[in-house]
C-alpha cells in the first residue's frame, strides 16, 4: 500500500472527558466547571427527582395509566447535565426520551404525562419554553435545530439550539444533513448523542465502522467532543464551553456522552434481556451518575441521605398531584384535533367538523 | 400591464414578497448566485442580499428541515427543491414534520412555508424530475398544494401561498415555464387559495384540469366546439384541498364531467375528484365520471413521454365516448 489514511487513528484523539470519576473524585481539576455549592446541589436535586420520576412514570404505566413512556434512568447526567448549561431563552429540540429536559425548562409535570398518554396539550410548550415536542421520527429534529439556529444567528439572537438525539440517531441521513448544514452556515447549535449503546437492541458497533459517533465531526468540520455521559460535571462543562462557542459566532459543537439506559427501549413491550447482558448492566449500574455525584457532594458536605429523602418525597407529592391534574383534563377530542390543523379551515375539514360535532354529540 | 413569461411572474411574486415582509427568505440549491437552474430567483440574490437569499448544501431533506427549524424563528421561508421528483429524499420533513407543526404543537408553533419545485412532462427531462407527485402530497393532511396554468396565476397563487401561515406546496410545471406570455399586473394582487376558476363556459361537459392539463383541455374545448360539443373548463388551481362546490355547480348544468390529470390513474386527484361527483351529484349525472390520464408505469425517459402523456385528443375522444354513453 502505498496511500495510508491520514485520519488513520483518529478515534484515538477522542479520548472520554471526564472530571468525577466512578468513586466520586475530581479527576480533572482544571476542567471543574465554575458552578456555586447551590448550583451543585440543585443539579443532584434534579437528577434524584428525574430518577423517582422515571420509576413512578413505570408504575403508572404498568398500571395502564401512562401511555407511551421511554425509561430515563441511567441518562440523567447527559440529560439534566446538558439542560443545565442552557439559558431560559435557549431552544431545545428534544428526542423521545428527552422530557426531563423540557420539565427542567419549564414544561409543567402533568403536560409532561399529557404528552404520554397522546393529548395535544402535552406539546403545547408554555410561552417561556422555546421547544419542540419530543420527536418521533429519529434524526428529523436534526435538519430542524440547523434551521432555528441559523435562525437566531440571523435575528442577532445571543441564543443556541440544542438537539439530542442517540447512537441509533447517528445513522440517519438526516443526521449528517442537520450537522452539515449548521456547520456550513456556523449556526449556534449544538447536537448532543446520547450513546445509551443500543438502539433499541441493536448495538451501537453494528451502527458504523467509526468506532466513536464524536469523530463524525471531524467530516463535518466542526469541534466534537466525547464525553463520560455518567459524569454530570463533565456534561455540564462540555456543553457550556459549546454554548459559549456558539453564542459567540463559533458554530456548532457535536457532543458524544458515552451513557446507559438501564431500563427497556419504551414501556411498549421492550425485552432487553434478549439483547444485553446482566454482566454489562451492572458494569453500567457501577457508573452510576447519581451515586458518583452524591459521593462528592456528601464529601463536601452538601449532600445528606435526609436530604435525598426529602427530594425523593416532594418529587412523589408533586408527581401524585401532577396526575391528578392530568386526570382532570378534558379527553381530546376529534373536532379539536380539526380544528388545529390549520389557521383557516379548508371546505373539506369545516364539513368533517359537523360531522364530528354530531357523533362527539351522541 | 406587462407580458410575462410564468417564470418571470413567479420571480416577480417572489420579489414583491421579498419586499413585503423582511421574514420571508428564499433558499436551496443553486438560488443564490446562479439564480436558480430556470432563473426564478434571478437577481433576487443582488437585490436583497445573502441573508434572506441564499445557497443550500445539496440536502433535500436538510433543506424542508431548516425551513421548519427557521419558522419557529419567525421567518417565512420559501424553500425551493429543484425538481420535485427529489421530494422523496425530504418525504419526513414535508409530511411527517411542516404538515404536522401546528396541530402537533398544539398552536404554539406553525409553519409559514412555501415549497416551490418544477414538475411536469414534455421536456425531456432526466428520471425523477418531470414526475406528477402531487398525489402524494394531497394525501397528506396540513398541506395546501398549489399548482398555477400559467403567468397570471403564479404570480398571484404565490404571494398568496407565501402569505398563507400552513405549509403549501406550490407546483410549477416546467413546460408552462416559458411556452406562453400574458398579461401580468406589476402591481401585487392575490388570488384566492383553495378555489377553482373557471377558464371557459360551456353547458355540455365539465372538463376539470390543473396544471398544462388545462391547456390540452381548452384546445379540445375549442375543437369540439367547432364539432358542436360545448365544453366548461374548469382549472383546479388548489389540488388540495379541492374545491369540490365549484365542480358540482358546473356538473349540474352540465350533467357530464371528465377529470383530467397528467399524473398516473391509479389514487390520485382525479380519483378523489370522481368519488366527490358520484357522491354528491349522481341523479345529475348522464354518464360516468371519467378520467383521462397517465398510465401506472413510472414516468418514462423521454423517448416514450409524448405518447405516455395525455393530450388534447385523449380528452376528445373521451369526451365523445360520454357524450354517446
Amino acid at each position: 500500500m502505498v496511500f495510508k489514511s491520514p485520519v488513520e487513528g483518529i478515534e484515538e484523539k477522542f479520548e472520554m472527558i471526564q472530571i468525577l470519576n466512578e468513586d466520586g473524585k475530581i479527576v480533572n481539576e482544571d476542567a471543574m466547571p465554575d458552578l456555586s455549592d447551590d448550583d451543585l446541589v440543585e443539579l443532584m436535586r434534579r437528577m434524584v427527582y428525574t430518577r423517582v420520576l422515571d420509576q413512578r412514570s413505570i408504575a403508572l404505566n404498568r398500571q395502564g395509566r401512562l401511555g407511551f413512556y421511554a425509561p430515563t434512568a441511567g441518562q440523567e447526567a447527559s440529560q439534566l447535565g446538558s439542560q443545565f448549561a442552557l439559558e431560559q431563552d435557549d431552544f431545545i429540540l428534544p428526542g423521545y426520551r428527552d422530557v426531563p429536559q423540557l420539565i427542567w425548562q419549564g414544561l409543567p409535570l402533568y403536560q409532561a404525562f399529557l404528552f404520554s398518554r397522546g393529548h395535544y396539550h402535552g406539546n403545547q410548550m408554555p410561552e417561556d419554553v422555546q421547544a419542540l415536542s419530543p420527536q418521533i421520527i429519529i434524526g428529523a429534529q436534526i435538519t430542524q435545530a440547523a434551521g432555528v439556529a441559523l435562525g437566531m444567528k440571523n435575528r442577532g439572537k445571543k441564543n443556541v439550539a440544542i438537539t439530542y438525539t442517540g447512537d441509533g440517531g447517528a445513522s440517519q441521513g438526516d443526521f449528517y444533513e442537520g450537522v452539515n448544514f449548521a456547520g456550513a452556515y456556523q449556526a449556534p447549535a449544538i447536537f448532543i448523542v446520547q450513546n445509551n449503546r443500543f438502539a433499541i437492541s441493536v448495538p451501537v458497533e453494528k451502527q458504523s465502522a467509526a468506532k466513536t459517533i464524536a469523530q463524525k465531526s471531524v467530516a463535518m468540520g466542526i469541534p466534537g467532543f466525547l464525553v463520560d455521559g455518567m459524569d454530570v460535571l463533565a456534561v455540564y462543562k462540555v456543553v457550556q464551553e459549546a454554548r459559549e462557542r456558539a453564542v459567540n459566532g463559533d458554530g456548532p459543537t457535536l457532543i458524544e456522552t458515552l451513557t446507559y439506559r438501564y431500563g427497556p427501549h419504551t414501556m411498549a413491550g421492550d425485552d432487553p434481556t434478549r439483547y444485553r447482558t446482566e454482566d454489562m448492566d451492572s458494569e453500567w449500574e457501577k457508573k452510576d451518575p447519581i451515586v458518583r455525584f452524591r459521593k462528592f457532594l456528601e464529601e463536601k458536605g452538601l449532600w445528606s441521605e435526609e436530604k435525598e429523602n426529602e427530594v425523593m418525597e416532594t418529587a412523589k407529592e408533586e408527581i401524585k398531584a401532577a396526575i391528578k391534574k392530568a386526570d382532570k383534563q378534558e379527553k381530546q377530542s376529534v373536532t379539536e384535533l380539526i380544528s388545529i390543523m390549520h389557521e383557516e379551515l379548508p371546505a373539506n375539514l369545516k364539513e368533517q367538523m359537523e360531522e364530528f360535532k354530531e357523533k362527539e354529540s351522541k | 400591464m406587462a407580458e410575462m413569461t410564468m417564470i418571470q411572474a413567479i420571480t416577480d411574486a417572489l420579489r414583491t414578497e421579498l419586499k413585503n415582509d423582511d421574514n420571508v427568505l428564499v433558499f436551496g440549491e443553486d438560488v443564490g448566485q446562479n439564480g436558480g437552474v430556470f432563473r426564478a430567483t434571478e437577481g433576487l440574490q443582488d437585490e436583497f442580499g445573502e441573508e434572506r437569499v441564499f445557497d443550500t448544501p445539496l440536502a433535500e431533506s436538510g433543506i424542508i428541515g431548516m425551513a421548519v427549524g427557521l419558522s419557529t424563528q419567525d421567518y417565512r421561508p420559501v424553500p425551493e427543491i429543484q425538481f420535485f421528483g427529489f421530494v422523496f429524499e425530504a418525504m419526513d420533513a414535508v409530511v411527517g414534520q411542516a404538515a404536522r407543526m401546528r396541530y402537533r404543537s398544539g398552536g404554539r408553533w406553525h409553519a409559514p412555508i412555501t415549497i416551490r419545485s418544477p414538475f411536469g412532462g414534455g421536456v425531456h427531462t432526466p428520471e425523477l424530475h418531470a414526475d406528477s407527485l402531487e398525489g402524494f402530497m394531497t394525501q397528506a393532511p396540513g398541506l395546501r398544494v398549489v399548482i398555477p396554468s400559467g403567468p397570471y396565476d403564479a404570480k398571484g397563487l404565490l404571494i398568496s401561498s407565501i402569505r398563507n401561515n400552513d405549509p403549501v406546496i406550490f407546483l410549477e410545471h416546467m413546460k408552462l415555464y416559458r411556452s406562453f406570455r400574458e398579461e401580468v399586473p406589476e402591481e401585487e394582487y392575490t388570488i384566492d387559495l383553495d378555489k377553482a376558476n373557471i377558464v371557459k363556459e360551456g353547458t355540455d361537459m365539465t372538463l376539470v384540469a390543473y396544471g398544462a392539463m388545462v391547456h390540452a383541455s381548452l384546445k379540445a374545448a375549442e375543437e369540439l366546439e367547432e364539432e358542436g360539443i360545448s365544453c366548461e373548463v374548469i382549472d383546479l388551481r388548489t389540488v388540495s384541498p379541492i374545491d369540490i362546490d365549484t365542480i358540482l355547480e358546473s356538473v349540474k348544468k352540465t350533467n357530464r364531467a371528465i377529470v383530467v390529470q397528467e399524473a398516473q390513474r391509479q389514487a390520485g386527484v382525479a380519483a378523489g375528484i370522481v368519488a366527490e361527483i358520484q357522491e354528491r351529484a349522481i341523479l345529475h349525472l348522464e354518464s360516468p365520471v371519467f378520467r383521462v390520464t397517465a398510465p401506472d408505469t413510472v414516468y418514462p425517459f423521454s423517448q416514450a413521454e409524448e405518447v405516455w402523456l395525455p393530450n388534447h385528443q385523449d380528452i376528445k375522444e373521451k369526451v365523445k365516448e360520454s357524450m354517446n354513453f
